[in-house]
This record gives C-alpha cells, sequence and structure tokens, in this order.
C-alpha cells in the first residue's frame, strides 16, 4: 500500500513531465502575438517597397525596432513552447527525446539572439552601410 | 481497484476522420511551418544588420519561385494559426463549445486562412510587388 496521495502520484506523469506552467506560457505569449504579429505583418506589407533602404529606414526607427524586438522575443518564446511540446507528445526514448529537446532549446536561444541582436546593430549600429 | 484493468482513453486512430482533429493536426502542422518561418524571419533580420550586398543576396532568395512559394505557404500558416489559435484562446475561457460553433468557427478559420492568403498575395501582384 503506497502512503501517497492520488494527486502526488499522478503529479510529472504527463508527457512533458511537470505542470500546468507550459500551457500559460503558451496562452500568454498566443495574446501578445495577436496585435504584435498583425502589426509586423501590415507594416511590411504597407511599405511601399521592400529593398533595403526602405526596410532598413523603417527598422530603424525606435518604435519599429521595440516592437520588432518584442515580437521576435514573443515569437521565439511561444515556437519554442510549441516546438518542445510536439517533441514530447511524439518522440519517445530518453535518449532522443532528451536531445532532441536540447538541440531545439540550443538553436532557439541562437534564433532569437541573432535576430535581438540583428534589430540592434539596425537600430544603434552604423547607418552608412 | 486493478489499475491494469481500468478503462484507457481511446488513443488516435479510434477516432472517425472529421473537422476537429483535422484542423488540429493542421494546427500543429502550421505551427511547425511557422518555426521554420522564425528562421526565415531570422535570416531576413540578420541580413538587414549585414548591409546592402547581404540583403540583396537574401532578397534574391526570397525572390526566387521556390522563396515566394514558401512565403505564400508561411502566409497560410500564419493566418490559419492565428485564427485557430483564436478558437483553441475562446475555448480556453469556455466559449464556443457547442458543436455548430465549433463547426462554423473551424470552417470560418480555414476558409478566411485561405481567402486573406489569396487576398494578400492577389494585392502584392496587382502592385506589382512580385
Amino acid at each position: 500500500m503506497s502512503l501517497r496521495s492520488p494527486l502526488g502520484r499522478v503529479l510529472g506523469h504527463g508527457s512533458a513531465g511537470h505542470g500546468s506552467g507550459q500551457w500559460w506560457a503558451q496562452r500568454v505569449s498566443a495574446a501578445a502575438l495577436i496585435p504584435l504579429a498583425l502589426w509586423f505583418f501590415y507594416s511590411l506589407l504597407a511599405l511601399p517597397a521592400l529593398d533595403f533602404g526602405a526596410a532598413h529606414t523603417w527598422l530603424a526607427l525606435p518604435r519599429n525596432g521595440f516592437l520588432a524586438a518584442l515580437l521576435v522575443a514573443a515569437l521565439t518564446y511561444h515556437s519554442y513552447l510549441g516546438t518542445i511540446e510536439v517533441v514530447e507528445d511524439w518522440v519517445h526514448g530518453t535518449a532522443m527525446k532528451l536531445g532532441l529537446l536540447l538541440l531545439l532549446r540550443f538553436m532557439y536561444v541562437l534564433i532569437g539572439g541573432a535576430s535581438l541582436y540583428a534589430i540592434l546593430q539596425v537600430a544603434f549600429g552604423n547607418q552608412a552601410s | 481497484m486493478p489499475a491494469r484493468n481500468r478503462p484507457l482513453s481511446p488513443h488516435l486512430q479510434i477516432y472517425r476522420w472529421q473537422i476537429g482533429n483535422s484542423l488540429s493536426i493542421l494546427h500543429r502542422l502550421t505551427g511547425i511551418a511557422l518555426a521554420l518561418g522564425l528562421a526565415a524571419l531570422s535570416f531576413w533580420l540578420i541580413s538587414l544588420a549585414g548591409g546592402e550586398e547581404r540583403y540583396r543576396a537574401a532578397a534574391r532568395v526570397f525572390a526566387s519561385p521556390v522563396g515566394v512559394l514558401l512565403l505564400i505557404g508561411w502566409t497560410f500558416a500564419f493566418f490559419y494559426h492565428l485564427l485557430n489559435g483564436v478558437r483553441h484562446l475562446c475555448w480556453d475561457l469556455g466559449v464556443g463549445y457547442e458543436r455548430t460553433q465549433r463547426h462554423l468557427s473551424g470552417w470560418f478559420a480555414v476558409l478566411a486562412a485561405l481567402g486573406l492568403t489569396l487576398w494578400v498575395w492577389l494585392a502584392l501582384w496587382h502592385f506589382g510587388r512580385i
């Protein structure tokens, strides 16, 4: 006979191995992405052209750079949570699962970090380029 | 009660193929597609920060036939994932669970995403952007 409570026995047995934190984070980042993604999509389409000059001038504006940085942060986080969830649900075998999860974490930090750095470079970098 | 004899929840292959599970699967597929789109967005931003030469090279990749095809696909994935995501957020709030509501909002998400994709790319084509 186990003395553990029914709750104690089921905790940690979902495919993620932990609780509802990811669920909430996914919803909150999704809500943040609705206005941010629509703004970005509309802004790029509304530019008269998407050549280097137009795109650079647009992103170099403080408001656009700030919102683009928020978008990249929310997008990277949301995409990370979603991809992790797919791996947790569908990839079996501890080594394969752990390996993929680690790889994805590194990839997302790399992509998010590089994107944010690029936005900052456009905002504060050498305008002559 | 022996734990082993308990009824298990039905697994995937037991469900009849219908709009509900199709759209749920499509939500995940478009999510994965958009994860690749995030990599493309990152590539675009890095090229933009890298100067005019780099940006031109990146723009050529995006303007290639394969590039345009991918961009059209990402446009659909974006709109569908956005609209279906709103459906999911509504369900999380306990709204729209009735059978007819689910079916209506599901069809709306698919058809609106297709319509918006068509509209965006026809507009781009009309204004000579592609």
